[in-house]
């Protein structure tokens, strides 16, 4: 089986105020504390579109590789929904702002781009605030979107990810988006088909909608080739749909048929003037995007320099903090390789589930008290175990290790005294794991290591206590 | 005699006498109103009678419309009053902030005073299709005033206001303007601010004055138009100041007449009033020629597909979620939908929400609007063809003086004929005057002429009509001024 793979993503324009009025965009402010007449779609009002969104969807079809449409112009998508305040979207139709372009994947192969272009978003249904009525919240109502649609180039849920990853890491480095999943910067459709042969005509195209993660984007694809694939092997017929994704259930579900699919009676927006790009535009953006050296590039960058594997370059490119981060401490720590350890474990851990980094982000951090905790380990003053757990969150506050290590005592104890002291209560306390080893089994004995390691709370010497401990355990 | 029957440069000069305090015009335009829009004629110009409410801001006395109370039609918004469009639909929705025109009329000094009734969404030709019951013509009241700013001329015609604000997509100004005998002006597309006017066509819409006479209109249009950064289709032009060009000759002025709008079957007073205005304009040494517009005949059809069809995506928004009529019962959001559009619009709305819907629909896009459009573009040649040989075109305003009520209800086609010489202006976006041109001899209703020009040449329409209101004075036989 084939597999055939179209992805739509929506990508939120970092503007200081929505696409076609002045309210300002903030995320988590109270419902429709953000709306003015115009984006509440109140009678009378009229768009105006918002210079800056405009330069920024520029900058992205450049940064894609993609050609600016000369002429612009926006349209009208017309559907019911209490979340679309005017009845229609203002979107672009016939005349995207970017035509074509291409993501290069990274064994080379290249995605084609079919279009970008600009739109409004639309506000949001609460259903869990009242239990018999849904209220709607327009502050995300006008909010600027991107849309951009790749060609049918993908083959694998594999190849989709990457592709998203890429797409993300361009966008984030041109300073287009901030590209924030849980904040909804960036939310993906999925169209994807199977087929037997590749002489075969495509397979009927179904559109996977409500994919929240690039995991879920990858879950929900293999699921429908999957599905589609076991249909097709049963001989049963499949039909172009719109299905759901369902993230708890790890499934998709029929949406709606083709047959129910809707008419948006698309017809050009009369309340905004077309116009026409000038080169001297294009220019300005293609000036700006000079100066900003891409994840790919940086990427190549790390590996011939630093001698980092593709992998590792690939997750210290792709975000500009990141990458900024590991350029500071290569710059006065030399072993690179244990940067992106630190980075790659440690840092990333911090930033997926720490509150304070939700609040401060990485500003908090001083990059030479990361080295110096680096370097407290290496000269064997903190065990990497106490290092990792107690000084590193501290560390990412703004606080000195050496300070940290001396103030909550967590100094690595490599005192053969002490040391000797932990392994014999060990030894008393485990008489069977003892056993064990005696009778030849040697795994025991890094049971018996982490006893120690435990009894230390973590300070004491690992490589000190496995050799004093063995021959302890001679003499036992 | 009563100050309601004053202009507004009328009014200027008493106020500068400090001889007329705003409160007394207050008062005495009131009591006209009191009296005469529900008197037995049953006239009924105003939506609001009940709650009619005074609306200023503290200007300098110098400014150009201090003291001047304009009445304002039903679609446009004014902060903290309630705006309907004469439709149920809108009962209760209450504006929270003020169109551009509104602000410049405040600004101006100008007060704010009463809401005219018009067509439903200002979709019709005879102030009949309003959720408040129809409005008559003061020249007749067993006749429409015409529409859909029915009210708005309707009003001034009457002496219930001195001036007044209307909206003109196919001929909203003008045919009532024409059928009330009052002046009307429909200005050049994007030279009047359309932010706050509730859309009927976004394409074709245009508010404008409805005044006693020329000068009034002058000075009203003066006041509103110019740019606005707020409507991304506003001419970002100088606005030249108009009473420059009243009083100023015509002489050797070249006066276009199309021949596409004077075949046979033209009503006989009509073509008579064209003729007696074509020999006035001469004797003041204008020089008249007959010209083509050849694809006037498609004026009509073109209109029908791109207004309705930009109207049934206008009128999405009146979908009961967010203010106005909403049918409460409802059971699940389609049916609430259904239910409050199915209640909340008549019958005028619901058929040109569906001709629109379906001219938009996929399959039928490039048969009905698509084509539309190109057709519409060839009606914008014509008149660019037409004014490089002449400077501005003459035509009657309507094809028949004011006709009665219920006369063309029923038959909704005659309805939309009744528009065929207005339309084509607002399909190219030129401005269009229409002001009184004759009485029927008959019935001695007014006959109106409407003068057509260059885009943003309107300062010579009121140029010509001015001249041609000094020579014939029948605003004055209309008693629109003393």
């Amino acid at each position: 089986m084939l597999t055939t793979i179209g992805l739509e993503v929506h990508v939120q324009l970092n503007s200081k105020t929505k696409i076609f009025c002045g309210c300002e965009i903030k995320f988590g402010s109270p419902p429709n504390s953000q709306t003015c007449p115009v984006c509440l779609g109140l009678p009378g009002v009229l768009p105006v579109l918002n210079r800056q969104v405009f330069d920024l969807g520029l900058r992205a079809v450049l940064a894609l590789n993609g050609t600016v449409s000369k002429k612009i112009k926006f349209d009208r998508k017309n559907y019911y929904y209490p979340d679309l305040p005017k009845g229609y979207q203002i979107s672009q139709f016939d005349c995207p702002l970017g035509q074509g372009g291409f993501i290069e994947l990274d064994l080379g192969k290249k995605i084609r781009l079919n279009r970008a272009h600009l739109e409004e978003d639309a506000g949001k249904l609460l259903h869990d605030q009242s239990p018999d009525m849904s209220l709607v919240d327009l502050n995300r109502a006008g909010t600027p979107l991107l849309e951009i649609v790749s060609e049918p180039d993908l083959e694998s849920s594999d190849e989709a990810y990457e592709y998203l990853s890429h797409l993300k890491a361009i966008l984030k480095a041109v300073g287009v988006s901030e590209c924030d999943m849980e904040k909804g910067h960036l939310r993906c459709d999925a169209n994807v088909s199977v087929r037997k042969n590749a002489g075969d005509t495509l397979g009927k195209r179904v559109e996977i909608k409500n994919l929240n993660s690039f995991k879920a984007v990858k879950a929900a694809i293999e699921f429908e080739v999957k599905r589609q694939s076991e249909a097709m092997e049963k001989g049963e017929k499949l039909v172009q749909e719109t299905r759901l994704w369902d993230d708890a259930r790890q499934k998709t579900f029929t949406m709606r048929s083709k047959e129910e699919a809707h008419d948006y009676r698309y017809f050009p927006e009369p309340d905004l003037v077309p116009f026409f790009v000038t080169p001297e535009e294009i220019e300005k953006e293609r000036r700006a995007l000079a100066a900003i050296v891409f994840p790919k590039e940086k990427k190549e960058r790390l590996m011939n320099e630093f001698k980092l594997s593709e992998y590792e370059a690939r997750l210290i490119s792709a975000d500009e903090e990141i990458s900024d981060l590991f350029e500071k401490l290569v710059k006065i720590y030399k072993p690179a390789k244990t940067i992106v350890m630190w980075i790659t474990g440690e840092v990333f851990a911090y930033r997926a589930s720490s509150d304070e980094f939700k609040l401060y982000g990485l500003s908090k951090l001083k990059p030479e008290f990361l080295v110096q905790l680096f370097k407290l380990v290496d000269e064997g003053a903190l065990s990497f175990q106490v290092a990792k757990e107690k000084v590193f969150p501290e560390v990412m506050k703004g606080e000195d290790p050496t300070v940290v290590m001396k103030e909550k005592g967590l100094q690595q104890v490599s005192d053969d005294g002490a040391l000797t002291q932990w392994i014999i209560e060990i030894i008393q306390d485990n008489p069977k794991v003892v056993g064990d080893f005696k009778s030849g089994k040697e795994t025991a004995a890094m049971f018996l290591v982490g006893q120690v390691m435990k009894k230390s709370q973590g300070k004491a010497n690992p490589g000190k206590v496995k050799d004093l401990l063995l021959v302890k355990l001679k003499e036992v | 005699m009563s100050l309601s029957k004053l202009t507004t440069y009328q009014l200027a000069e008493l106020y500068q006498k400090n001889t007329l305090t705003q409160k007394d015009l207050l008062a005495d335009l009131s009591s006209a109103i009191q009296s005469k829009d529900r008197d037995k004629r049953q006239i009924r110009a105003y939506v609001n009678f009940d709650s009619m409410q005074p609306r200023h801001r503290k200007a300098d006395k110098g400014s150009k419309l201090w003291g001047v109370p304009v009445a304002v039609k039903d679609n446009i918004c004014v902060e903290g009053e309630e705006t309907t469009c004469g439709s149920k639909i809108l009962k209760g929705f209450i504006s929270p902030y003020n169109a551009t025109v509104i602000e410049k009329l405040l600004n101006a000094g100008a007060i704010i005073y009463g809401r005219t009734n018009q067509d439903e969404f200002a979709f019709g030709s005879s102030c009949e299709t309003s959720c408040y019951g129809p409005t008559r013509n003061p020249r007749d009241p067993q006749r429409v005033p015409g529409g859909s700013s029915g009210g708005s001329a309707a009003c001034v015609a009457d002496h219930t206001a001195i001036a007044s604000l209307g909206s003109d997509t196919g001929g909203s100004i003008r045919q009532p303007a024409s059928f009330c005998g009052v002046v009307g002006m429909k200005p050049t597309y994007g030279r009047v601010s359309r932010y706050g006017l509730i859309a009927f066509a976004s394409s074709l819409d245009q508010i404008g004055p409805i005044t006693k006479d020329v000068k009034d209109n002058a000075l009203l249009l003066q006041a509103i138009a110019g740019y606005d950064p707020k409507d991304s289709t506003s001419a970002n032009l100088p606005v030249p100041d108009y009473l420059n060009f009243l009083g100023k000759d015509i002489k050797g002025m070249k006066v276009g007449i199309p021949k596409e709008y004077i075949q046979s079957g033209l009503n006989a007073d009509v073509k008579n009033s064209l003729d007696h205005a074509v020999k006035i304009l001469e004797s003041l040494g204008a020089k008249s020629q007959q010209i083509s517009l050849p694809h006037t005949s498609h004026a009509v059809n073109v209109y029908y597909i791109v207004a309705p069809s930009e109207a049934s995506s206008n009128l999405a928004r009146f979908d009961g979620v967010r203010f106005g009529f909403r049918d409460k019962s409802a059971p699940s959001l389609l049916e609430m939908y259904e239910n409050t559009r199915g209640q909340g619009f008549g019958a005028e709305v619901k058929r040109r929400i569906i001709l629109g819907t379906y001219s938009l629909s996929s399959g039928y896009y490039d048969a009905y609007y698509l084509k539309a459009m190109k057709v519409r573009t060839k009606i914008k040649n014509d008149f660019d063809e037409a004014f490089k040989k002449v400077d501005v075109i003459l035509t009657p305003t309507t094809p028949s003086a004011a006709f009665r009520l219920g006369e063309k209800t029923t038959n909704p086609l005659e309805m939309y004929l009744s528009d065929i010489f207005t339309i084509s202006a607002n399909l190219a976006g030129i401005p269009a005057i229409s002001l009184p041109g004759g009485l029927a001899p008959d019935t001695q209703l007014p006959l109106g002429l409407q003068l057509l020009g260059r885009p943003f040449e309107e300062g010579q329409l009121y140029q010509i009509a001015y001249a041609f209101e000094q020579a014939t004075d029948f605003h004055k036989k209309l008693g629109n001024v003393s």
